[in-house]
């Protein structure tokens, strides 16, 4: 049940993030809605975990796992893109 | 996979991935001078670990492995060289061994002189595309794919954007957020066959997935999102500004490898996880887009003012030829026909890897040369720039398909196998296409000949001259080598496994 | 439906609804601070799922480091105007954007709901072979032993997360420190926080990576809470960063990663396969691996935060 409701909110979180990836043109609104969209990923990767219970643990822990190293990744993404849209922002037209 | 989780050679393919991995982390406590000497002294071995792998893999006859850590799949994570990889392991040794040494003119940095900002990223930026090239050729889990594909993005992007100029920011920017939303849509597809078989490893899926909703849904996520980041058309968009505005060392390894690791992933998840599995209706409608690609791209390139954007718009173009192999390889599964669609698309990918990064040298050359890289402006550039302008014109070869060049012998085995197929309509999209690159290289090395316009010629850059041409030269030759050679990409082909 | 059940719902229902809020949001600013109610509400959603470690990650880094981040985005913004390349789309062409997006989450809802049942699971494997690595938190054995590379290759990420975003500095700004200045703040909460906070942070983050081999935490979460006491001093403007040429600084954020490499490496030399650790000393080595690891990673994570240096 917790898993399924989890799941479904991460597809409708991936639907979310693409509409305000494609539909909004400001490039800090594009950054958040990227990541709406990694965060309904990593919910469907901790549904499937979720529903990977077994050997006594409450969750398969490899998907869990990835889901850590995703986070970390979308970050260091999130920070060159906001990096990228505030040296556009800022730019004089020289190097 | 061997029982124990490993084959004598397969540190081969593990070398050839962590050292530039380690040279680019070490590269930014070394400075850029070091840094340099660094990415210089890894290049001969990576090209010795590349020829090494080549030489295991044909030996063999069978894929080399190596388990991390001595954990097999799918608890663990293993690399996996096969011919494929073999094959695009040496394109991208030698393309990066040659950027390189083209590259020190550029980012050098002079014994005594100040850290410069370019030179500092330059580096560091190279050896993260190779490494994480290397990466995504060999990986074999999902997930490690996945990360190979960000440090691929995280290399490239700054590359894009590295002269500063506010429209090369703006490329990079679109670039970047392309590439998160391509990426991104592959990792949801891994969630899904995670979901449904308990692993990501490649080999493993391939017997564990079947045609269900969750598969489907997954497969067309993760083909979405690898086709975002090769640039197919429609969603090539992004190309021509970034790699035209890189500088030309840049554009050379963005256009000969970046889109390639993700085509390569394609490939992987087409004929390894999915074997079988996509109707004959999504080959056919992959090619469509790429027959588009061929037509559109080249006509875009034969419309362009400036040099560099036309050859942006080429490699929208030569992208195309790469996905006319998926509808041959479905026609006639496990027959000759199959292996030359299979031997024609990799090799496309390896000649045009060579010849790309030979043009784009060859422009970055003539553009600094003539203090432009308008075509209207061109006049000249035959006198000011001849060798450049004669690399130009041998990497044309090689995209136009003229024998005995390696893109000739590439389209000539998707068109053979075209015929053979039953699928002539191809053919007639690689002749017309053939056409059209004639044209738009013929229109560079017309208006370069002709005579007067151009002023006292600059001083020569002798060294980086004679690596675009050794390039150029190289994906000529490629077609001189023996067909039977390439038998070596068949090695591990997972479509024919039992 | 029980009372956990009503609380999936509940988490469920507001984190929809803060997302819808973050995507329709008329001001960037009110998008922003919604993203980081989002994000802590996350925590929560990874505390119902049974995953501990990623409700720390998420709290630490998802609202605690990109809120940072974005609300001094958002900040600069506002002062320099956003750049805006594209025209907003037309009426018709988002309806059939949103169209396009409600199919996408259909579909993908349909495969969640015909995942097979019982799912496949690696749970078992997990705990077959955690005793080899002698660690308790089978998460942290999967990081740091069975998908070793991947954490190593993600490190690694980070190493060049930072190149990337320096590159980006403007040539007249060159050398200079990294990030902007920040008003000195001598009075008020920030400053006392400042002042106060990074040795208990700093207490609170080694205890977080000590216990993560064998209870929910690690290196990730401790990181994130060091780079976050680096930062506060900075935000209230009572520390400048280093520039970007200090060797120190560099050398901080390449020895981590270059540490796993290393004894990738010597599990190549010694044990056959890279990251093989040698029988016994399994534990050993990915502490000491993750005591460095979590330095360079809490200096990559406060860099990237900070961003390049700006022209001043």
């Amino acid at each position: 049940m917790t898993a399924t409701v989890f799941g479904l909110l991460g597809a409708a979180l991936v639907g979310i993030g693409l509409f305000g990836l494609l539909a909004r043109p400001e490039p800090l609104l594009r950054i958040l809605a990227f990541n709406l969209l990694g965060g309904g990923v990593f919910l469907v990767f901790g549904a499937v975990a979720r529903r990977g219970a077994a050997a006594g643990l409450a969750a398969d822990p490899v998907p869990q796992a990835i889901v850590l190293t995703g986070i970390v990744v979308a970050f260091a993404a999130t920070t060159l893109a906001v990096a990228l849209v505030l040296r556009l922002a800022e730019a004089e037209d020289r190097p | 996979m061997p029982p124990d989780g490993a084959t004598p050679w397969g540190f081969l393919p593990l070398l050839a991935v962590m050292l530039p991995v380690a040279g680019m982390v070490a590269a930014l406590p070394l400075g850029a001078r070091w840094a340099e000497r660094l990415a210089l002294a890894l290049m001969p071995v990576g090209l010795l670990l590349a020829l090494g792998t080549a030489v295991a893999v044909q030996a063999a006859g069978a894929p080399l492995w190596h388990a991390l850590g001595h954990w097999a799949p799918p608890l663990g994570l293993a690399l996996r060289a096969d011919g494929l990889s073999a094959a695009m392991l040496l394109a991208a040794a030698v393309v990066i061994g040659a950027t390189a040494v083209f590259a020190r003119a550029q980012f050098g940095t002079p014994a005594g002189a100040p850290e410069a900002r370019a030179a500092f990223a330059f580096w560091p930026l190279l050896l993260g595309i190779w490494g994480a090239t290397n990466l995504a050729l060999v990986a074999n889990d999902l997930f490690t794919a996945y990360v190979a594909l960000e440090l691929l993005t995280f290399a490239a992007m700054p590359l894009v954007a590295l002269d500063g100029r506010r429209e090369t920011l703006a490329a990079a920017l679109r670039y970047l957020m392309f590439a998160l939303l391509g990426s991104v849509l592959y990792l949801l597809g891994a969630a899904l066959l995670y979901g449904v078989a308990g692993t990501l490893d490649v080999v493993l899926l391939a017997g564990r997935v079947d045609g269900s909703l969750p598969v489907v849904v997954a497969a067309a996520l993760m083909t979405a999102g690898l086709l975002a980041k090769t640039a197919l058309l429609p969603l090539h968009l992004w190309l021509p500004p970034a790699h035209a505005g890189a500088p030309a060392a840049g554009s050379a390894v963005l256009s000969a490898l970046v889109v390639k690791g993700s085509f390569v992933l394609l490939l992987r998840l087409w004929y390894g996880v999915l074997a079988g599995i996509p109707g004959p209706a999504a080959g056919q409608l992959l090619a469509a887009l790429g027959a588009a690609a061929i037509l559109l791209g080249s006509v875009a390139a034969l419309a362009q003012p400036r040099l560099k954007l036309l050859v942006a718009y080429s490699t929208v173009a030569q992208i195309g030829y790469l996905f006319l192999m998926f509808p041959l390889m479905a026609a006639m599964p496990d027959t000759e026909t199959a292996a030359k669609a299979w031997t024609g698309g990799i090799l496309q990918a390896v000649s045009h890897a060579l010849a790309k990064a030979a043009m784009f040298l060859a422009v970055g050359l003539m553009a600094a040369r003539i203090g432009h890289d308008r075509l209207d402006g061109l006049a000249g550039a035959g006198r000011a720039a001849p060798v450049p302008l004669l690399t130009f014109g041998l990497a044309g070869l090689t995209l136009m398909g003229v024998p005995p060049s390696g893109g000739f012998a590439a389209k000539w085995l998707l068109l053979s196998a075209a015929i053979e197929g039953g699928q002539w309509w191809w053919a007639l999209v690689i002749l017309a296409g053939g056409l059209l690159t004639g044209g738009y290289v013929y229109r560079v090395l017309a208006a370069g000949l002709a005579g007067g316009g151009a002023g006292p010629p600059a001083p020569r850059a002798a060294a980086p001259e004679a690596i675009a041409l050794g390039l150029a030269i190289l994906s000529v030759l490629l077609g001189l080598v023996p067909l039977a050679a390439f038998g070596l990409v068949q090695v591990g082909r997972m479509d024919m496994l039992p | 439906m029980t009372a956990g059940h009503l609380a999936d719902l509940l988490i469920a229902a507001a984190i929809l609804a803060l997302a819808l809020g973050v995507v329709l949001a008329r001001q960037v600013f009110t998008a922003v601070a919604l993203f980081v109610a989002f994000g802590l509400l996350m925590g929560f959603a990874w505390v119902r799922l049974e995953a501990l470690d990623v409700a720390l990650t998420e709290a630490a880094i998802g609202a605690g480091l990109s809120g940072l981040l974005l609300l001094g985005a958002a900040r600069r913004l506002a002062r320099t105007g956003a750049p805006v390349d594209e025209k907003p789309p037309r009426r018709a062409q988002v309806v059939a954007i949103g169209i396009a997006c409600a199919t996408v989450t259909a579909a993908l809802g349909a495969a969640i709901l015909a995942l097979p049942d019982p799912a496949p699971s690696l749970a078992p494997m997990v705990v077959a072979s955690l005793p080899a690595l002698d660690l308790g938190n089978p998460v942290t054995g999967v990081l740091m032993g069975f998908r070793a590379l991947d954490t190593l290759l993600e490190a690694a990420v980070l190493a060049l997360a930072v190149i990337g975003i320096w590159a980006l500095t403007p040539n007249r700004a060159w050398g200079g420190a990294p990030g902007w200045t920040q008003p000195r703040a001598t009075e008020g909460p920030l400053a006392l926080l400042a002042r106060l906070l990074p040795p208990f942070g700093i207490v609170v983050a080694a205890h977080v990576l000590w216990v993560g081999a064998d209870a929910p935490g690690g290196k990730f979460q401790a990181a994130a809470i060091l780079a976050a006491m680096w930062l506060l001093p900075w935000m209230a403007g009572l520390a400048a960063p280093p520039p970007t040429g200090a060797a120190w600084l560099r050398a901080a954020v390449a020895v981590g990663p270059l540490a796993f490499i290393l004894a990738g490496f010597g599990g190549l030399l010694l044990e056959g396969a890279f990251l093989a650790y040698a029988p016994g000393a399994a534990k050993a080595t990915i502490l000491a691996v993750e005591v460095v690891l979590t330095g360079s990673i809490a200096v990559a994570l406060a860099l990237l935060v900070l961003g390049p240096a700006v022209a001043r």
